[in-house]
């Protein structure tokens, strides 16, 4: 760790938090139907599209009905993102003149999208048309962040709420997530991208004569080359605020159109993790104790920092294996030693590996540099980032309401700890909360590790796997681990874009989204249900330094206890085999 | 109780026995599959001694004898559980069974009507049913629980409350309501039995800790339905080792892939037994230590809330003070003697049997060494108190001595011709502002003095309600004295509130208050009027002295009678659940060391290099892996008697205790097994087993 790597994190992480605040309080006020500055220019249009849908604002769901509109919502965009890939050729807006794509990629790419995963089995410029790009994916990065959000704000709502059965408007807070808070971020994140030199045209792919020629492999001259463009300023901005990762090209943030400089680098940084760090205010806001939601931001930059630190550590202390053959990987004033393999020289070890924790510490999986090539522990950082469940920050709204899962679960451990029936702000945590908050923990890590079980012992799993010995299991930990929790990032080095892949991930995508949002829901049913207990001395408080230490050991222990074994024959051994080597 | 007696009757031999037998009875699946942790580890014992026995005919996996090895652990795992829970049911068991013996073969008189003469048939107690008339008489035991309808009678009660003298039992009021399986001593009683069989509070009792037909309570379901989860995680974390370790074997391109008896022990090890074998002895031995406590909960739910009550209603007299006012001083009018109004008081109070009347007489011999006199001996006229007087005195050789409320003898001193000093209606008003009861003392038209009576607080009590404030409980005295003499007596004590000039409305209508503000309200009665306010009440508690209205509002009954029980039954719940939340913390901390210990262990062979993990420096991988078994096993019968006994209940704050368990049983679990697993690996390689 060097003084560059802390400092390049601490500013990073104090920008998120001063930019995080005031967003929080505004949408705190926003999802309580207060006014908000937008109001005047965002109002009668959000009025308008109510009547147009005929949704009557003020009419509110149950759980039920609420988990209904959300499902249902879901299905018609899958339906369309797969339809829109399907036809693709016989629609316009495709310049290069791209054929349909596959059945199973389409199912696959439906689905991340959908889920707000945003894996991507297929190479974009290759694959998507403008028309594909812009109408199935991007309206999908808007209203798959805006679900989760609108989730989020349902289970906020049962926590503040006293016996009522209501728990919001789906539809409300579907356009007031899209309409208020993604789409004016986007506008000022995508003007600013274009600012510096992010591609936004529909322009087909340029091509341009090399300067110097160069030789392939066959040792033909290669005289041109063909630079893919499109618009990507737009995608690009969504991709990051919402969570999504789904980068335009296929090298996402590491290529030079969508991430041309170090300013651009850094406002994607803090976009990724805006939003999530934003909610946490506006939970600690709508449940009148602003302080709860300190507490819960506190325990998720602690994670981050650490593993930020982990990560960059194992980064700059490089590959033992080198030193040992005489290369020198220490820092110096004009190189940064460490390990560079697969990382943007303009970026660099401290921007690589604060994008590699934000982007899986969050679910979003948007990269700068190619995780595959990092170190075995520097690998290791980001794939238990995203087995933790992704609620280190997480996605939007998703993060946070899997971390409230877990503070229910540590409370209800803890507080029995204090002689009292466990209660979370309030209200009493029973039987029901707990099968619900169960299932939420189970549903995702049970998809990891039976999926990477399947995949290393079936042949459609076994065939996409190129690198040999523990690195390959580690890439299909890394993927299963990525699609089971909505992250969406790739390792790499695997062919993933098979009908087994595609099916596979696909349904860890699904189960890793529903089978969290559905119970979520259900805990946010009942809780609203329930009265509110009144707090004293004798109650566990949960907005001490305690508690985060609880809430962070809780998350941190069911991680390591869950994946402790699989990651040993992972990246563990292949980190003690590396360092026994040299 | 002291722990000494405690400790006894933890491992009373006759007990042990019982429950070594009840442990192998407990084997039955389908008993176990109530309980999804211990039912996984049968099965799990089940398929290793398959495993065994097939290696000892032909060579399997692994070697005959180190899963059959491993099997005989996992045995021992579910069969100390059992024992556990046998220990803890025999325990409530023996004090219940002795109750019951009570009341085996009793012959009740069924009558025909209401009336004590009317014609009666005998019957068995147990086919007696609701709303059947009894006669019982002199040395006969009542049938069943009931109410008294006609007689009065005194009955002996210790066979439920331990307590020898016997107590008055008599129709209407608020001391109609009998138990059965007490005896008549005197007299006789007609009883409406209000209870059918199997409902008695001795059967509901008996109920909670038969851990066949137990109910479980609501936060040990939900601990239930967690563990269960964290069962499945763990199944699937070792189910999908042995693809994992097949994969890392065709690419490490050596070694062997894990074994079936390897993976089985790392998963018992790993899903949560501790708690999991545990936790019906711990819900067992919490009902049964409210049962030592001599009270009877109608229902595990009940005592669980006790845990969560943050106020406390308590009355005044009897639970924060002394039932009587004593006499603390005496105050003179101005140009009195001290001594003479002493003198005068205890004249005055020498006839008076009441509590009050005998403490002006002792007081007046401490201070001042007057000594008693014979009332007979002094040819005195005892003037006892009326209601239309208010004084009570005695006439004595021409003397008029009075003493009485200050109006009274104001008025009494007036007929005379006598004046009421400034000064002693100052004294008056003093007393009456500390809480006290002043009563002035006349001799004829001449005021003495004033005796201050003062209520007298209970020993500790103070210190009692400071605790329970750390605790994050609210106490509210109820009492039916005016405000100013409750705020005196409320700020002596150390309640938080007070209710003054209450009735049972009032006491309804504040439950209802506190409870809309999100607290749980626990109080004590006895009364039939107390009855709607115990039915709305979280916790409960009804004086078994109490009408049978009042029980059975109630969902507690104090067989003693005693209202600062309900202090000790808030710290039996809260230790219960806090028992539940270390084990827990405990069994999941453990964990860490026996990956540590397994895992190294497990792929040995296909990747040299984990050894590094191994930092206990086992024996060898068989070594460290019997040893993780064995310490699973071990920790279980280790934790029995902190499960019986419940882990030690200190009245801090929520904060305090957590950082406190955390430490002992967050940190502890950590490090413990370590420590442990190394251990038993020194031994097994001592005695040349591994």
């Amino acid at each position: 760790m060097t003084i560059n790597n802390l400092v390049q994190g601490g500013l990073y992480v104090a920008l998120l938090i001063v930019l995080a605040w005031p967003l929080g309080s505004f949408m705190a006020r926003l999802y309580e139907g207060k006014r908000t500055i937008l109001d005047p220019v965002l109002g009668p249009f959000e009025r308008l599209l109510y009547r147009v849908a005929g949704v009557k604002p003020e009419v509110e769901m149950n759980w039920t009905a609420y988990a209904g509109a959300l499902l249902v919502f879901n299905l018609l965009g899958f339906l369309a993102v797969y339809s829109l890939q399907r036809l693709q050729h016989l629609l316009p807006l495709n310049p290069m003149g791209l054929g349909p794509v596959s059945p199973d990629s389409s199912f696959n790419t439906a689905v991340s999208f959908a889920t707000n995963t945003n894996w991507q089995g297929y190479g974009g410029e290759t694959t998507m048309s403008y028309l594909t790009q812009m109408l199935a994916l991007t309206v999908q990065n808007f209203v798959s962040a805006a679900a989760g959000m609108a989730v989020l704000v349902a289970l906020i709502r049962g926590l503040a709420r006293r016996q009522v059965e209501t728990i919001g408007s789906f539809w409300v807070d579907m356009v007031r997530s899209t309409l208020y808070v993604l789409l004016p971020l986007s506008l000022v994140l995508a003007v600013f991208l274009v600012s510096q030199g992010v591609v936004q045209t529909f322009r087909p792919s340029q091509t341009v004569t090399l300067l110097e020629p160069a030789r392939d492999a066959d040792g033909k001259a290669v005289t041109e080359q063909t630079i893919a463009v499109g618009p990507a300023a737009s995608q690009v901005a969504i991709k990051q605020l919402g969570t999504n990762g789904g980068g335009f090209f296929n090298a996402n943030s590491a290529h030079p159109l969508e991430n041309p400089t170090a300013l651009s680098n850094l406002a994607e940084l803090v976009s990724i993790l805006l939003i999530p760090a934003a909610l946490c205010f506006t939970f600690g806001r709508m449940v009148r104790d602003e302080r709860q939601g300190v507490s819960i931001l506190l325990a998720m930059t602690v994670t981050l920092v650490g593993f930020y630190g982990f990560t960059a550590s194992a980064e700059q202390a490089g590959n033992p294996m080198f030193a040992a053959i005489g290369a020198d990987i220490g820092y110096g004033a004009d190189h940064p030693g460490g390990n560079m393999e697969g990382k943007e020289a303009r970026f660099g070890i401290a921007q690589s590996a604060l994008w590699a924790t934000a982007t899986t510490a969050a679910s979003n999986g948007s990269v700068n540099a190619m995780h595959d090539s990092f170190t075995p522990l520097g690998g290791l950082g980001p794939m238990v980032l995203m087995q933790l469940g992704e609620v280190v920050f997480g996605g939007v709204g998703s993060g946070l309401y899997g971390m409230l899962v877990f503070a229910i679960v540590t409370v209800f451990i803890a507080g029995l700890m204090v002689g009292r029936t466990p209660e979370y702000l309030g209200k009493k945590i029973e039987a029901f909360e707990i099968k619900m908050a169960s299932i939420a923990l189970l549903a995702p890590s049970g998809m990891v590790l039976a999926g990477t079980a399947i995949s290393v012992v079936t042949t459609g799993g076994v065939a996409g796997i190129f690198n040999p010995g523990a690195h390959g299991f580690s890439e299909v930990l890394y993927n299963l681990s990525s699609a089971s929790n909505n992250n969406g990032s790739a390792f790499g080095g695997m062919s993933t874009n098979t009908p087994f892949y595609n099916l596979l991930l696909g349904l860890c995508m699904l189960v890793g989204r529903y089978w969290i949002a559905i119970p979520v829901l259900a805990l946010a049913g009942s809780l609203a249900r329930k009265k509110a207990v009144a707090s004293g001395p004798g109650t566990f408080p949960t907005h001490t330094p305690l508690f985060v230490a609880l809430l962070l050991a809780m998350v941190v222990l069911v991680g390591a206890l869950t994946f402790l074994p699989a990651l040993a024959l992972g990246p563990i051994v292949e980190h003690l085999m590396m360092t026994a080597a040299a | 109780m002291t722990t000494a007696t405690r400790t006894r009757s933890l491992f009373d031999p006759r007990l042990m026995k019982a429950a070594v037998a009840g442990a192998f009875f407990k084997l039955d699946p389908r008993y176990l599959a109530k309980n999804p942790v211990m039912f996984v580890t049968e099965a799990c014992s089940v398929f290793t001694t398959i495993l065994g026995i097939r290696a000892l005919f032909a060579p399997g996996e692994a070697p005959a004898a180190f899963t059959l090895t491993v099997s005989a652990w996992l045995w021992a795992t579910v069969l100390f559980s059992n024992f556990a829970e046998a220990l803890a049911e025999g325990r409530g068991k023996a004090q219940a069974d002795s109750l019951r013996k009570a009341r085996r073969d009793i012959q009740a008189k069924r009558l025909n009507t209401e009336v004590r003469t009317s014609p009666f048939n005998l019957v068995a107690a147990p086919d007696l049913r609701k709303g059947d008339i009894v006669l019982v008489e002199a040395g006969s035991t009542i049938p069943a629980d009931g109410e008294v309808i006609e007689g009065v009678a005194s009955v002996d009660e210790s066979a439920i409350t331990g307590e020898s003298a016997p107590v008055i039992r008599e129709s209407g009021g608020d001391r109609s309501a009998v138990t059965g399986g007490t005896r008549v001593l005197s007299d006789w009683l007609v009883v409406r039995i209000t209870t059918n069989p199997g409902e008695a509070f001795l059967d509901r009792m008996i109920a909670l800790v038969e851990g066949a037909k137990r109910q479980k309570t609501p936060n040990e379901i939900a601990l239930n339905i967690l563990l269960a989860f964290m069962t499945i995680v763990f199944l699937l974390a070792v189910v999908t080792l042995l693809p994992f370790s097949l994969f890392a074997v065709h690419a490490a391109g050596q070694g062997q892939p894990v074994t079936v008896t390897v993976l089985i022990a790392l998963l018992v090890c790993l899903i949560p037994t501790t708690i999991g074998g545990l936790l019906s002895a711990i819900g067992i031995s919490g009902m049964d230590r409210l049962i030592r406590a001599n009270v009877i909960a109608t229902s595990g739910r009940a005592v669980e809330a006790a845990g969560d009550v943050d106020v406390l209603l308590l009355d005044k007299t009897g639970t924060i003070t002394l039932g009587n006012r004593l006499a603390t001083s005496f105050l003179p009018a101005p140009g009195a003697d001290p001594k003479v109004l002493a003198d005068a008081a205890q004249l005055a109070s020498l006839s008076d049997e009441t509590p009050e009347g005998r403490s002006i007489v002792v007081l007046a011999k401490q201070l001042f060494s007057i000594r008693e006199r014979d009332v007979e001996g002094l040819h005195a006229h005892f003037v006892p108190f009326s209601a239309t007087t208010r004084m009570s005195g005695v006439n004595l050789d021409g003397r008029q001595i009075r003493k009485g409320a200050a109006d009274a003898v104001e008025a009494f001193v007036r007929s005379l011709g006598g004046s009421f000093p400034n000064e002693v209606r100052a004294h008056v008003e003093t007393v009456a502002k500390s809480g006290g009861t002043p009563l002035v003392v006349a001799d004829g038209p001449r005021v003495l003095g004033v005796v201050h009576l003062k209520d007298v607080l209970k020993g500790g009590i103070r210190e009692r309600f400071a605790e329970l404030r750390k605790m994050g409980i609210a106490t509210i005295m109820i009492t039916g004295d005016n405000p100013l003499t409750a705020a005196a007596i409320a700020a002596e004590a150390g309640v938080d509130d007070f209710l003054a000039q209450a009735t049972p409305e009032m006491k309804l209508k504040l439950i209802r208050e506190k409870q809309s503000q999100g607290h749980l309200v626990a109080m004590t009665g006895d009364g039939t009027n107390d009855a709607p306010a115990l039915a709305q009440a979280d916790v409960a508690v009804a004086m078994n002295t109490g009408t049978q209205a009042a029980r059975e509002a109630g969902n507690m009954v104090d067989l003693d009678s005693n209202p600062t029980k309900l202090i000790e039954i808030v710290e039996i719940g809260k230790q219960l659940l806090m028992t539940r939340g270390s084990l827990t913390t405990f069994s999941v901390a453990n964990d860490v060391a026996k990956y540590f210990a397994i895992l190294p262990a497990a792929f040995a062979a296909t990747y040299p290099a984990l050894k590094a993990l191994d930092i206990m420096g086992l024996t060898s991988p068989t070594s460290a892996i019997l040893s993780a078994v064995i310490f699973n096993a071990l920790i279980i019968v280790l934790l029995i008697p902190l499960a019986l006994r419940g882990v030690s209940y200190r009245a801090l704050g929520a904060d305090a205790l957590l950082r406190r368990n955390l430490l002992i049983y967050g940190v502890g679990g950590l490090f413990s097994p370590f420590v442990g697993i190394k251990l038993i690996d020194l031994l097994l390689s001592a005695i040349g087993l591994a």
